[in-house]
């Protein structure tokens, strides 16, 4: 592996490590409270998170780029906080992935504090605990299988992204040319061989996340994908 | 497959079916080309003109034109090591089809220069770039697009035109890499690039006025984009095939070439 490899290695680990706290934080809440509320607009906000599911990464691609594009209201918007514009960097890859793995992270979460019995938060409320202390010492260690599944998951997923990555990275080394994209530039260009090192790892590094990912949660009796009991 | 279901009994109609969605998952479902269909795989920047060279095809001979758009680099691929269906490939560059023939996937002596590509600088905004190209060193821009000089015969000609101009090592970080020359197109159309190196084909369309503004980059700053064609080996003796071959040369389709700024 050269030394341009290594760099895209080092780049995805960067966009999907922080992709992953970034989709923790902000699909705890929502998940949280999909799972919670009775609100009419529920359906709609779940469709929407799960949207990225069933769109092609085309699509996607497509409407990020002309979102944060100069004419689009998220690059105006970014353009006039002095942000620049998100295509063919590093944020705007951020941006993007945190979009497109929001499912994997919030419906592993949802599940995992829909299988929270009433009754345990109930009790809580009995003995006095505010709902943040309800949310934090009995819904959270509760669903911890839940919490591992969304990580890697979204980690995992992170790093298979493609066709998004493609259409609004620019393929810039260092900045926005991760593995997937490198792997297929090796290809395009027949150099089987190195496509085959950078290909070879991935398929490697999939197996043993996702192994893990199922022993783990197999000893800790709990359904690895779905978190439910 | 709506041509078919007319014609087979349902059964017949559908396993059709049922193969079509089968091979629609593998990309497959232009292999079982019908006499009358020629199946094409076509450079990105010669997907327009390959359009209306077919209308006139099609008028004249009866045949139809099945056409793939994309990089000629990918296109090797999927011909040399996924035995992909293709008849023609109608590449960006002489090199490809060369090696295709010489690896045994194309048909000996059926290449031919079908067109010899123009490189323009362009962007949407009109009165960005002169005639010129002085833009490039005055800096007013944030992003050019150039396809992947690794794949793209266009993109390799660009980097050329940078080097010849001494500015390749300056623009690097200003230089963003489209996967073929549409996208290159595409990130400039969109304003996401300000610049970018495309063909001309894709901004001067015969009958259309040309949007933003252009330089026609000097042939003597880049390597000449000879585009060549060849017969494949699922074309072989195949007359639709041969048909288009020969129309390719024919005065209106090479009329129709011209016009939309190739050389020949």
């Amino acid at each position: 592996m050269n030394a341009a490899d290594w760099t895209a290695v080092r780049l995805t680990a960067q966009l999907a490590g922080l992709s992953t706290v970034l989709l923790l934080l902000l699909g705890t809440p929502l998940a949280w409270w999909l799972a919670r509320t009775r609100s009419a607009v529920k359906p709609l906000a779940a469709s929407l998170v799960a949207m990225p599911l069933v769109l092609p990464p085309s699509v996607l691609g497509f409407y990020l780029l002309l979102l944060m594009g100069p004419q689009g209201p998220v690059g105006q918007a970014t353009q006039a906080l002095g942000l620049g514009r998100l295509p063919f960097s590093f944020a705007g890859l951020v941006v993007a992935s945190v979009l497109y793995s929001m499912p994997f992270v919030v419906q592993p979460l949802q599940q995992a504090f829909e299988a929270i019995p009433e009754r345990a938060l109930e009790a809580a409320a009995t003995l006095r605990a505010g709902p943040l202390d309800r949310f934090l010492t009995v819904a959270l260690p509760l669903a911890r299988p839940g919490f591992l599944t969304a990580a890697v998951l979204g980690f995992a997923h992170t790093v298979g992204e493609f066709g998004v990555v493609l259409m609004i990275g620019g393929n810039i080394p260092g900045e926005t040319r991760v593995l997937s994209v490198a792997v297929y530039e090796h290809v395009e260009a027949t150099d089987f061989a190195s496509a085959h090192r950078l290909a070879a790892g991935m398929v490697g590094f999939a197996l043993l996340v996702l192994v893990a990912l199922y022993a783990l949660n197999r000893r800790r009796g709990a359904n690895a994908l779905a978190a439910t009991p | 497959m709506p041509s078919l279901s007319r014609r087979r009994p349902a059964t017949a109609h559908r396993r059709a079916l049922w193969l079509a969605t089968a091979l629609a998952g593998t990309g497959l479902a232009a292999a079982p080309a019908r006499a009358d269909e020629v199946v094409v795989a076509v450079a990105a920047n010669f997907a327009g003109p390959l359009q209306q060279i077919a209308e006139g095809f099609t008028a004249a001979t009866g045949h139809v034109v099945k056409a793939s758009a994309g990089a000629t680099g990918k296109f090797y691929t999927q011909i040399a090591a996924g035995g992909a269906p293709f008849e023609l490939l109608l590449a960006a560059d002489d090199e490809t089809p060369r090696r295709l023939v010489a690896e045994g996937h194309g048909v000996a002596g059926s290449a031919f220069t079908y067109a010899i590509g123009q490189l323009v600088l362009w962007s949407a905004q009109p009165g960005l770039v002169d005639a010129q190209g002085a833009v490039l060193a005055t800096g007013k821009f944030s992003k050019l697009a150039i396809a992947n000089p690794r794949t793209a015969p266009y993109g390799a000609a660009a980097l050329e035109v940078l080097k010849a101009r001494g500015l390749a090592d300056a623009l690097a970080p200003r230089r963003v890499t489209a996967d073929s020359i549409a996208q290159a197109y595409q990130f400039v159309a969109t304003g996401n690039a300000e610049l970018g190196f495309v063909a001309l084909s894709q901004v001067a369309v015969p009958g259309k006025p040309v949007t933003g503004s252009l330089w026609k980059v000097p042939p003597s700053l880049y390597t000449e984009i000879r585009q060549d064609a060849v017969l494949l080996k699922p074309g072989a003796g195949k007359p639709a095939a041969l048909a288009l071959l020969q129309y390719l040369k024919s005065a209106p389709a090479r009329a129709l070439i011209q016009a939309y700024g190739y050389g020949l």
